[in-house]
């Protein structure tokens, strides 16, 4: 487990559409730098996807857990 | 005694539920709607005005003309809910008091919160399409970039939608070959849903329409004429269209009934407020994470309106809850459309485009008026 202190939980977990990366990016959108978010996720995308989406927007994938068919996801807005 | 049902916004979904419950209540409930304009507007229908395929005037229609007439509307703002007294204070000054409550209000852009953004086109609103399109009758040529500002946003497939109508207009104008049409994209694929995505995609290419994934646009530059991203990159245009942030009503945020961009926490299946007892909400209102769509509004309402009833006569919750549905259309131009379906349990499904799905939608919009608000279709 994580012993960072969470600034926000983004709880995706059982959604289609809009999906857990466009909340994880809207609440990134809304955050300040150096925060810590954290994203569960049940979609399969969600482990390919945001883990692109960070590395492009330059941001700063912490950890990746897998509980249960459930994915956190830590990410810390660096920009 | 009758309870006091007042509905907050006489969009698809309040409009439903005010119909449903005042056919359902046998004279136990009388039901207000408030609303700020008193004008039913068919949103649906910006997309076709942007491209100078539909007249504004077909997508207003009178809301009293919409309504049962056991339902009263009373058209004002509403400025803050009272949730310990339980009534509504409007801005005339009057105030509304209520035993159920339901959040219809919608959402409202706000692209003054995109830097730069001001002068920026959107097919949103009535009076954004209506520019959109006066501007493209001026277009002579150029690049036209499309991108999205802010997550949630009302009808995610909206987007692609538009390029391809777009694509058909500039066509019609024999401007195409001297155009370029680039959409950015907040995901690295077209839209949210991936299936459709993958279906959408080779069209989006034979049409030789570029899309750039991971584009979240941040700011804009009015004089140098570009857009950037929040990933980073920046992008030239001579036309810029984006879908502007979205955040709840004003009302919602000043009675601290949702969150921070006032959306209102619900329970995604009973649509009632996750902290009081008497108030519901509906479409895009709410926190749900679904689309934001009328589609949604539609399906939520008879949930509601089921609910809310069983409240006023004091009976237990009814087993009829929101399971998720969204039904929606999305046009891929050349005359031809496909569909979107799929609930909280069952992922996405899209058929191959083709002309019969654009003249269900076509069909869809030109009889909305006499079955949706009515609550006459399920």
């Amino acid at each position: 487990m994580s012993t960072l202190q969470i600034d926000k939980t983004v709880d995706a977990r059982g959604m289609a559409c809009p999906g857990p990366l466009m909340n994880l990016i809207g609440a990134i959108r809304q955050g300040q730098i150096g925060q810590v978010f954290e994203v569960l996720s049940s979609d399969e995308g969600s482990k390919t996807d945001i883990p692109a989406w960070v590395a492009k927007a330059k941001h700063e994938l912490v950890e990746v857990n897998q509980d249960n068919g459930c994915a956190h996801f830590i990410v810390r807005k660096a920009r | 005694m009758t309870a006091e049902v007042v509905i907050l916004g006489g969009g698809v979904g309040g409009t439903i539920v005010a119909n449903l419950v005042a056919k359902k209540s046998s004279g136990r409930a009388h039901v207000t709607v408030v609303d700020t304009t008193g004008i039913h507007v068919y949103q649906p229908g910006f997309l076709y005005v942007a491209v100078g395929k539909e007249q504004p005037s077909a997508l207003r229609r009178a809301e009293t003309s919409l309504l049962r007439d056991d339902v009263s509307l009373v058209v004002d703002r509403a400025l803050r809910v009272d949730t310990v007294a339980r009534r509504v204070q409007l801005e005339s000054g009057r105030t509304l008091p209520y035993d159920q409550l339901l959040l219809a209000t919608g959402s409202r852009t706000v692209m003054d919160e995109v830097q730069g953004a001001k002068d920026a086109h959107d097919f949103y609103t009535m009076d954004g399409a209506v520019r959109l399109f006066e501007a493209l009758e001026g277009f002579e040529g150029g690049t036209i970039v499309i991108g999205v500002a802010g997550i949630p946003y009302k009808c995610p497939p909206a987007p692609v939608e538009f390029v391809f109508l777009l694509d058909d207009y500039l066509r019609a104008r024999g401007i195409r070959e001297k155009s370029q049409i680039k959409l950015l994209s907040p995901l690295n694929r077209a839209f949210t849903i991936e299936a459709t995505s993958k279906l959408v995609q080779p069209i989006l290419a034979e049409r030789g329409i570029e899309l750039t994934g991971f584009f979240n646009v941040e700011t804009v530059d009015p004089v140098a004429k570009t857009v950037s991203s929040l990933e980073g990159e920046t992008m030239d245009y001579d036309l810029l269209v984006l879908v502007p942030p979205h955040r709840g009503q004003k009302v919602i945020e000043d009675s601290a009934l949702g969150d921070e961009r006032g959306w209102v926490p619900v329970d995604k299946n009973t649509l009632k407020h996750t902290k009081f007892e008497n108030i519901w909400a509906i479409g895009d209102t709410t926190n749900i994470p679904i689309s934001k769509s009328g589609s949604v509004a539609h399906y939520e309402a008879s949930v509601a309106a089921d609910a809310i009833m069983a409240s006023v006569k004091g009976e237990a919750p009814p087993k009829h809850v929101y399971d998720g549905k969204v039904m929606c259309f999305l046009e891929t131009g050349q005359g031809q459309a496909t569909t979107i379906q799929f609930d909280y349990d069952h992922p996405p499904v899209s058929p191959t485009p083709a002309r019969r799905w654009h003249w269900a939608k076509a069909l869809f919009n030109k009889t909305y008026w006499h079955t949706v608000p009515q609550g006459r279709l399920p």
